[in-house]
């Protein structure tokens, strides 16, 4: 292998390189986006009586501007926000998703989840014991919530597509079973989302570090197969798997560079 | 180091703060304060820029906004499959009465007199002669048990017939190769669909709801139906039908609903 050649550093790879902090702010934007103009939407005609979404959490809905062009309390402005939000959330997590794979970073980031790693991340987590020592390292809970979200979202979008297109995708309201039982699978997509979210962006705020790093890009990724495995408390055997993959798969980056 | 004590206090310090940390990982801050913080803010500033432009500058948003609407009426059509049929339903199904949905309450509906009601027609269509009731009740009737689902969320299975559509126009002698087919209520409601979903065989001018002529509320004695759009893009009490290449619009179209809305 060429390692002896060190005249011309490598760029250093961080835990977040930049198409994914890039895709993660687009999606970040245009999810919210789809929840405000969302909740609009299920405003004019509500499932539930008993839920209903306070004002300011509404988009597409500021009366003035909505009269101004609409004649309208801002039902139809809710409906362009939602249909236009929608394209770039489908695209955007198309390219995530395909990145994703293509690089071997799902893989190497999310898997394998095992459930005594899963148990034990709660455990310390209840203890208030949870380590944060090592970001570029997932633990069992967040693999299982980054998987779950990735497949909320796709239902999500099936659900979204079967309520748009009811005739034109009727294999897509068949899956949901019919309109109304799709609607109210939209609606449950849409109360995960936001419970992630909650989740989500609390830890990021208990642990900035983390949030900086989805904004700088975060600490380098040890891939340097001649580098032992960085030994954390929480984490060791663990952290020596993933860096034994990532070894595997570093090397034919290297061998394109 | 060396600290001067001002005053001695149990609450302060015997040492300073340690600073070798700080000293040792130099590089790594100036790398931090340099490229993280101009990267960090780019990325921040694209975030405020997209919300500022919300608050300043109103009309550029709705452009996109608007440009996007069209975008996806372009995109509905070529999705939109001219031979695919709506599920039907039993007519065990059927909800009695329909549901009333208009710009006003129920209340505010004035019923038109069948007697004296006349269908006009305008356009790209060869016999403009207007139409009476006892005419179109002549015409033979296609009857369909389908799902009206509208553009709020709510839907219900409803059982409408009346003449074909599609067998209308050519009876008209319609220009079927036009873009548009525009229509006019009794109560100024306007809308418009393209040319292929008028054409779809499970598109109808309705006279009767559950065997029986349609009443005041749901447009007697004329509207349409059809399985392929959301219902607001079923105008009812219709007066005019107009054959067109010029978009139309429609009463809520020009409010900012999407102007395809398909199914």
């Amino acid at each position: 292998m060429q390692m002896a050649d060190t005249a011309r550093p490598r760029p250093v790879r961080r835990l977040h390189p930049g198409p994914v902090r890039v895709m993660h702010w687009i999606n970040a934007i245009m999810i919210l986006i789809m929840i405000g103009s969302g909740f609009k939407i299920y405003e004019n005609q509500p499932i539930f009586s008993w839920i209903r979404f306070p004002s300011f959490l509404l988009i597409g809905g500021d009366p003035e501007v909505a009269f101004k062009y609409d004649s309208d309390p801002g039902f139809g402005g809710a409906l362009q926000w939602h249909f236009m939000a929608m394209w770039f959330v489908v695209i955007n997590g198309l390219a995530y998703l395909t990145y994703g794979f293509a690089t071997g970073r799902l893989r190497r980031k999310m898997f394998p989840i095992k459930p005594r790693e899963v148990s034990e991340t709660i455990r310390e987590a209840l203890r208030f014991r949870l380590s944060h020592d090592d970001i570029t390292v997932y633990n069992g809970v967040q693999k299982l919530l980054y998987i779950g979200i990735i497949l909320v979202v796709i239902v999500q979008v099936m659900s979204g597509l079967a309520i748009w297109k009811p005739v034109q995708f009727s294999l897509l309201i068949d899956l949901f079973r019919n309109f109304e039982t799709a609607r109210f699978v939209h609606f449950l997509g849409m109360s995960a989302i936001c419970l992630f979210l909650a989740v989500h962006v609390t830890l990021a705020l208990v642990a900035p570090r983390t949030l900086l790093a989805m904004i700088t890009g975060g600490p380098p990724v040890n891939e340097s197969p001649q580098t032992p495995a960085v030994a954390t408390p929480h984490a060791g055997r663990e952290n020596k798997d993933e860096d034994s993959d990532a070894v595997s798969l570093s090397v034919p980056s290297d061998k394109r560079d | 180091m060396k600290i001067v004590t001002p005053s001695p206090s149990r609450f302060r310090p015997t040492s300073a703060i340690d600073q070798s940390i700080l000293v040792e990982n130099q590089a790594l801050l100036e790398k931090i304060s340099r490229r993280g913080i101009l990267r960090g803010a780019a990325s921040l500033g694209a975030l405020t820029m997209l919300t500022g432009c919300d608050v300043t500058n109103r009309d550029s948003v709705q452009d996109v906004l608007r440009a996007m609407s069209s975008w996806n009426d372009r995109v509905q059509a070529i999705l939109f499959d001219p031979n695919k049929l709506a599920p039907t339903y039993s007519e065990a199904d059927v909800v009695r009465p329909p549901r009333f949905n208009a710009f006003y309450p129920i209340e505010d509906v004035k019923p038109v007199d069948r007697a004296s009601w006349r269908l006009e027609l305008g356009g790209l269509i060869a016999d403009k002669r207007p139409w009476t009731f006892s005419r179109i009740a002549g015409l033979s009737v296609q009857s369909l048990v389908i799902k009206h689902i509208c553009v709020e969320g709510w839907s219900y299975i409803g059982q409408w017939s009346g003449p074909n559509f599609r067998v209308f126009l050519e009876r008209i002698g319609a220009d079927i190769s036009a873009k548009y087919v525009a229509f006019r209520c009794a109560d100024g409601y306007t809308s418009s669909i393209d040319m292929a979903s008028a054409l779809h065989p499970q598109t109808i001018l309705a006279t009767q709801y559950a065997g029986e002529d349609l009443t005041a509320p749901f447009g007697a004695p004329l509207r349409l139906r059809t399985s392929i759009k959301l219902g607001f893009k079923n105008p009812k009490w219709i007066t005019a039908i107009e054959v067109t290449n010029n978009y139309p619009g429609g009463y809520w179209e020009d409010r900012g609903y999407n102007w395809y809305s398909g199914l």
